[in-house]
């Protein structure tokens, strides 16, 4: 897998740079001096155990938590204390793990607020809309409804999200997330709490947009088959450290890593 | 004339954008138009006309709110406030400076929607109750000030006279004229909230509603977004209070206390939050009703009492009818008139085969 992006030649420098990182929460180090060096184009899983520090590193990435040491860039620019919103204006994505829609919305118009940061119509120009505002509203229209096409969205366009049944609703936020056209894509358990047929079908969708947009995407799963299957290169936290990276392949050997997952003593290999 | 979407084939995402995207919906509308437009004021006298002119000054105002609390959900009981800033700010404009209903009403506004962006940067780190409690703080804050500052308030009585307003050379003095006056009012009001809501920011002002950790994620500054709510309510407070002003010929801040603010949150509340028609629904019930239960009372009351006992009970009967009649239909539907007219429409939706 992924053998797409080994000839691009933005891979010089990392897309992301995560440098020593650390956000604490009164005693408890979420996230203890950790750096991550991002490749363009790559699909990276973060994997661990419960409480390994997984979210709050994506959390700290997307500027909910301000971190109290390190730095993160992305595509050059310090983007350590940026507002959340401003990080979305640069390119970063995300979905979450509970699923964060706009319940009292349609699967239209929450695709249509990931359009957000790419429309500029004013209190005043939407309060006319006449004009200015409704072709860049129609134009708008046109690019979601790629995105409909392209995740088989198209027959619940108008349907309230809280209507949706579990597994629509996570692909409608991947499609909420993929409508901000983002560089680097997010992506807190896609699959969490679905069944076989629905991960298979999300797996291929971040394939998909991964080969077709070359979005660089940031992976938290617990599925290790999908993790191990679609990853690029896999990142291992516990208890808020990285204690391994590499290959799928070189992860699954790692003792660290079984150790983390099973407890001392195990053989090498039974981690997946 | 019933709404059915059934056969309607639209072709351009322009059509399936549209605010009456059904032909059925557009005959409804021009109804409507020709009832409030020819009907309305050949049936009624001055007296009716003046109890439509209310409404139509409440549907303003009500409009503005439902865009601040139904929805962007923040908390709002300042209004009363609001309007009897645009009121002051066009009367001062009027009186001092000799100046033209179309300069008067978008100034009030303009002035309203500042006071209002100032009072709702508080929300940016408050929310539900607490922010509440601020807007309340406002709301007496600028009563006082008003009534104490006789540069705003042009003296003893914080009483500024406002002359009728003039269109095209004609002085404004039947309450039939000014129905027209304020329904192009109304009309802006309705379709400019319609056209924001539909639009880029409105769908940002829900996702602040809905979910404003996710909003913030797709790049909606919610602080931003949160002071255009309010200063988009507040400007269209501004606007009804001056043309509550240009009604009543007067300028006075006991018309825009707390109660006021309250009536305002009843209005929006039983008309159906973040309802493009609530608004208008609560507006009409909320000023129609307590005239209708004096009506009543001063009709059937006798029977029950004497004149003289019925005289007396009147204004607090009102108020503990019109009182129990709002939790009566929030009871029976929570979700506010909007709700019961979907209920209504829905049903004819498939009319007479449901299955």
């Amino acid at each position: 897998m992924g053998d797409h992006h080994v000839s691009m030649p933005a891979d010089i420098l990392p897309h992301l740079t995560v440098d020593a990182v650390e956000k604490r929460f009164g005693g408890v180090v979420a996230v203890d001096n950790i750096s991550l060096a991002i490749r363009r184009g790559e699909i990276r899983s973060i994997i661990g155990p419960n409480g390994a520090g997984k979210t709050s590193l994506l959390n700290t990435i997307s500027g909910f938590y301000r971190p109290e040491k390190g730095s993160i860039r992305f595509e050059g620019h310090d983007i350590t204390h940026a507002r959340p919103s401003e990080i979305a204006e640069r390119g970063i994505a995300r979905t979450f793990q509970n699923i964060a829609l706009f319940a009292g919305m349609t699967v239209l118009d929450n695709l249509m607020l990931g359009r957000h940061v790419h429309m500029r119509a004013g209190v005043l120009a939407s309060f006319v809309y006449w004009g200015m505002a409704q072709r860049e509203e129609l134009a708008h229209r046109i690019r979601v409804e790629e995105i409909l096409d392209f995740l088989e969205l198209q027959d619940i366009r108008k349907q309230f999200t809280s209507a949706l049944p579990y597994g629509m609703r996570k692909r409608v936020e991947l499609g909420r997330a993929l409508a901000l056209e983002p560089k680097l894509m997010l992506l807190d358990e896609p699959m969490g709490g679905m069944n076989q047929g629905e991960k298979e079908d999300m797996a291929r969708f971040v394939q998909d947009v991964n080969q077709k947009f070359g979005t660089t995407i940031v992976l938290i799963e617990h599925d290790m088959a999908v993790v191990m299957d679609i990853s690029d290169s896999v990142t291992v936290l516990d208890r808020g450290r990285k204690i391994a990276e590499g290959t799928p392949d070189e992860v699954q050997r790692n003792p660290a890593v079984i150790e983390a997952y099973l407890g001392a003593g195990h053989q090498a290999g039974a981690a997946a | 004339m019933f709404y059915r979407e059934s056969g309607v084939f639209k072709t351009s995402y322009a059509a399936d954008t549209a605010l009456m995207p059904l032909p059925n919906t557009r005959i409804g509308a021009a109804l409507a138009g020709v009832i409030f437009l020819a009907v309305l004021p050949m049936v009624f006298g001055e007296y009716g006309m003046s109890i439509c002119n209310l409404i139509l000054i409440a549907i303003v105002g009500a409009i503005g709110l439902n865009i601040l609390v139904g929805y962007t959900d923040q908390v709002s009981l300042g209004h009363g406030a609001f309007m009897s800033v645009g009121a002051y700010a066009a009367a001062n404009l009027v009186v001092r400076m000799d100046m033209p209903f179309w300069v008067a009403i978008p100034a009030g506004g303009v002035m309203a929607a500042f006071i209002g962006t100032l009072v709702g940067i508080p929300s940016l780190r408050i929310k539900g109750l607490y922010l509440a409690i601020t807007t309340l703080a406002a709301q007496l804050i600028i009563e006082w000030t008003i009534n104490h500052v006789p540069a705003i308030s042009g003296g003893a009585q914080s009483t500024i006279l406002m002359p009728p307003p003039e269109v095209f050379g004609v002085v404004l003095k039947f309450q039939w004229q000014i129905y027209f006056f304020l329904m192009v009012f109304v009309i802006i009001a309705m379709v400019g909230a319609a056209n924001l809501i539909r639009s880029r920011i409105g769908r940002a002002f829900i996702a602040i509603r809905d979910q404003d950790i996710a909003a913030e994620i797709i790049g909606i500054n919610i602080a931003r977004y949160k002071l255009y709510a309010f200063a988009i309510s507040s400007f269209y407070a501004g606007v009804a209070g001056v043309l509550y002003t240009y009604y009543l010929g007067i300028a006075n801040y006991e018309q825009f206390q707390l109660t006021v603010s309250i009536d305002f949150l009843a209005m929006i509340i039983i008309g159906g939050l973040g309802s493009p028609l609530g608004p208008v629904f609560g507006a009409i019930f909320v000023t129609l009703l307590p005239i209708l239960v004096r009506r009543f009372l001063e009709t059937f009351g006798g029977y029950f009492m004497d004149y003289s006992t019925l005289a007396a009970t009147i204004p607090s009967l009102r108020l503990a009818i019109f009182g129990s009649l709002i939790i009566f239909f929030l009871v029976v539907e929570p979700e506010g008139l909007n709700r019961l007219w979907r209920k209504v429409r829905n049903y004819f939706r498939t009319w007479p085969f449901s299955y």
